[in-house]
């Protein structure tokens, strides 16, 4: 548990507990369209008996409802509960409302399900202590996604994205007998990208992304763009490049690095674009 | 099922009206500010300017305006924003060479950003008044 009270950040994992503004002044509904916008929801208290209670503001929408989405208040038990926030949500599943909805796996911060917004920062809410959030606790889906149920967006737009990226290796050569060779320092340079979890955790938090979604195709599909462009065994470069030079595709990065700063995994999606950037103006000079 | 299928019926999840304002973000909307703010300054510089060559009265009239109040709050502010634009400007040049990115480097480029450009605003205020004094 990595808490930050300096104004240097050296880990993605580090909450920061000093920011002065929790979130930029402008009014709560600015921007959003009707049926987005967020009603007051109901309060849920903890059961009786409880003596170490911890309150959670969770966004809540229910599809068939047909109302807006309402942010409800639950009370916690947190010695009946685990330490992180998915032991949380999960408790209150168990034991207060098992309508709550949201996506879980591993519960060990490896298959990305759980991304969502937690006290305005993405991560997964599997390896975010609730130790370390604010009171209330405040739980958003992902920001800036179409949302199914509750705590589930809807990735079908991203999925599309990551596939317009073609990521698997393509080669032009004749196939070899055995496998295609690399040698450690070629595989060396795909550490740091191949191990992205595809979470979007990144490009949720891209203010770019949010403002050109529909045709930027920010910090996560670019860093798989990247990983691919950067793997010696691949041969299709070119044509890998061809696909991202585009106004909008790769120039919609104006490298504001949320993307590095909130990487559950602690990976460098900025660095993965400017890598981009620099190999398209090397191939151009 | 026709609830899931209909993707526009689907509420937007809130983005810039809950995520945390981070070094990150706020020096990206900070360069973007004043970027158009200095835009606004280059046509007060020309303004300026054909006061300057339109003779005396127009001159002095000019003057008045940016000795006041005001005027001398905006010159400040126009000052700030053209050390920090410059700094990020600089600090995004060194980015485009693939450099910097690790997220101490980042978090430490910015706060050398904001620290230099206020820096660099009380010298050249500091400077112009010391010269203003002796002529």
């Amino acid at each position: 548990m990595a808490k930050a009270n300096t104004f240097i950040i050296t880990s993605s994992d580090q909450v920061s507990r000093r920011t002065i503004l929790k979130r930029f002044p402008i009014p709560r509904n600015f921007g959003v369209p009707n049926g987005s916008q967020i009603e007051p929801g109901r309060t849920w208290t903890a059961p009786e008996g409880a003596t170490r209670t911890k309150q959670f503001e969770v966004y809540r929408y229910n599809p068939v409802s047909g109302e807006k989405p309402r942010l409800d208040l639950f009370e916690v038990d947190l010695d009946d509960c685990g330490p992180m926030i998915l032991d949380a949500l999960i408790w209150i599943k168990n034991n207060i409302d098992p309508t709550l909805t949201f996506r879980r796996s591993c519960r060990e911060g490896v298959c990305g399900s759980c991304a969502m917004n937690m006290d305005g920062t993405n991560w997964l809410a599997c390896t975010r202590f609730i130790e370390e959030t604010d009171s209330p606790t405040r739980i958003y889906p992902l920001a800036n996604m179409r949302i199914i149920k509750d705590l589930v967006p809807d990735l079908t737009h991203l999925y599309a994205q990551y596939e317009l990226i073609e990521p698997w290796l393509q080669t032009k050569t004749s196939d070899p007998d055995r496998e295609r060779l690399q040698a450690p320092e070629d595989r060396k340079k795909l550490d740091g990208y191949y191990e992205c979890i595809l979470c979007f955790c990144c490009t949720s938090g891209c203010p770019s992304h949010w403002w050109n979604g529909d045709r930027f195709l920010g910090p996560a599909v670019l860093l798989q763009a990247w990983r691919w462009l950067a793997d010696s065994r691949d041969e299709a470069t070119g044509r890998r490049l061809d696909t991202l030079e585009d106004p909008f595709r790769l120039y919609r990065c104006h490298t504001i690095l949320n993307c590095t700063r909130t990487c559950p995994k602690g990976l460098n999606p900025g660095k993965a674009i400017a890598e981009i950037k620099k190999r398209i103006a090397d191939r151009r000079s | 099922m026709e609830h899931l299928s209909n993707k526009h019926t689907r509420p937007l999840s809130p983005n810039i009206q809950i995520y945390r304002p981070q070094l990150t973000s706020v020096l990206s909307i900070v360069n973007r500010i004043t970027g158009v703010f200095l835009s606004a300054c280059a046509v007060v510089l020309v303004v300026w300017l054909i006061a300057a060559a339109s003779g005396r009265e127009a001159y002095s009239r000019f003057h008045d305006c940016i000795a006041s109040w005001p005027g001398q709050f905006f010159l400040l502010a126009s000052t700030f924003a053209f050390f920090l634009h410059l700094c990020g400007g600089i600090r995004h040049l060194v980015w485009d060479t693939v450099r910097g990115f690790e997220l101490r480097q980042i978090y430490i480029s910015g706060w050398i950003v904001v620290a230099t450009s206020v820096v660099l605003t009380l010298a050249c205020w500091l400077a112009s008044l010391l010269i203003a004094r002796q002529v």
